[in-house]
């Protein structure tokens, strides 16, 4: 409809007139902010802890070790510039030889979920897959965060949402 | 000719004070919208995009329901 609609526009003499091609979909899915009825904080995009740890591609284990655990974490994302995630390093990853690059001993392609992922849906899957936490990406697989299973209000979690 | 535009071309066009158009039934505007965003269903363009647009600003269109 969109594509129509902006060339409508133009012929009713808009000069300046742009098509978004995602549309509503992939706005949402990325994680920003919407207007309306919808109840964002049944998604998992209103949970998401942005500040986390990331290593880049080029870096070595020992660099990424050092700065990862001086933080507190016990592991970290791995992205490109671009902050696109490529692999996630685990606590035995950071005790892997220093000198090696980050590429020989992350997960490769780790499970990704997206903000649009519901509340229960995502706490039933780290139940089942004994995992405390998931990581978040947009739909072009930009790292956007982490949910951990503790956010997730257990009224939520098992379905007990009250209604309205 | 409408240029297509992804994601962050949105975003900054829209800092940039354009105007966003959702074309899709009201009932899925009701549900959820870009922030700002103006509602004109793809038939009623003609009739309400003079009244509700400014000419002398970009305008950027979209649909894609979450259906």
């Amino acid at each position: 409809m969109s594509p129509r609609a902006a060339w409508r526009l133009e012929t009713l003499g808009f000069g300046e007139v742009y098509d978004y091609v995602g549309g509503k979909l992939d706005w949402f899915m990325a994680g920003l902010p919407m207007e309306g009825d919808i109840d964002e904080s049944a998604f998992i995009g209103s949970l998401v802890r942005r500040e986390v740890p990331t290593s880049l591609f080029g870096e070595t284990v020992g660099e990424v070790s050092r700065r990862v655990r001086e933080a507190g974490w016990n592991g970290a994302m791995v992205v490109n510039e671009r902050r696109i995630l490529l692999g996630f390093l685990g606590g035995d990853a950071l005790d892997a030889d220093p000198s090696k690059p980050v590429e020989e001993v992350m997960l490769e392609g780790p499970v990704t979920f997206r903000p649009s992922n519901g509340l229960m849906e995502t706490a039933e899957w780290m139940d089942r897959n004994q995992s405390n936490t998931v990581i978040v990406t947009s739909s072009d697989g930009s790292l956007l965060g982490i949910v951990r299973r503790d956010d997730i209000p257990k009224e939520e979690a098992t379905g007990q949402v009250k209604a309205g | 000719m409408p240029k297509e535009l992804f994601r962050d071309e949105v975003r900054r066009l829209i800092d940039a004070s354009a105007q966003v158009v959702d074309v899709l039934e009201l009932e899925s505007y009701r549900e959820a919208h870009l922030p700002g965003a103006i509602h004109i269903h793809l038939r009623n363009l003609k009739q309400e995009a003079p009244k509700k647009l400014d000419r002398s600003r970009p305008v950027i269109a979209y649909c894609n329901d979450f259906a």
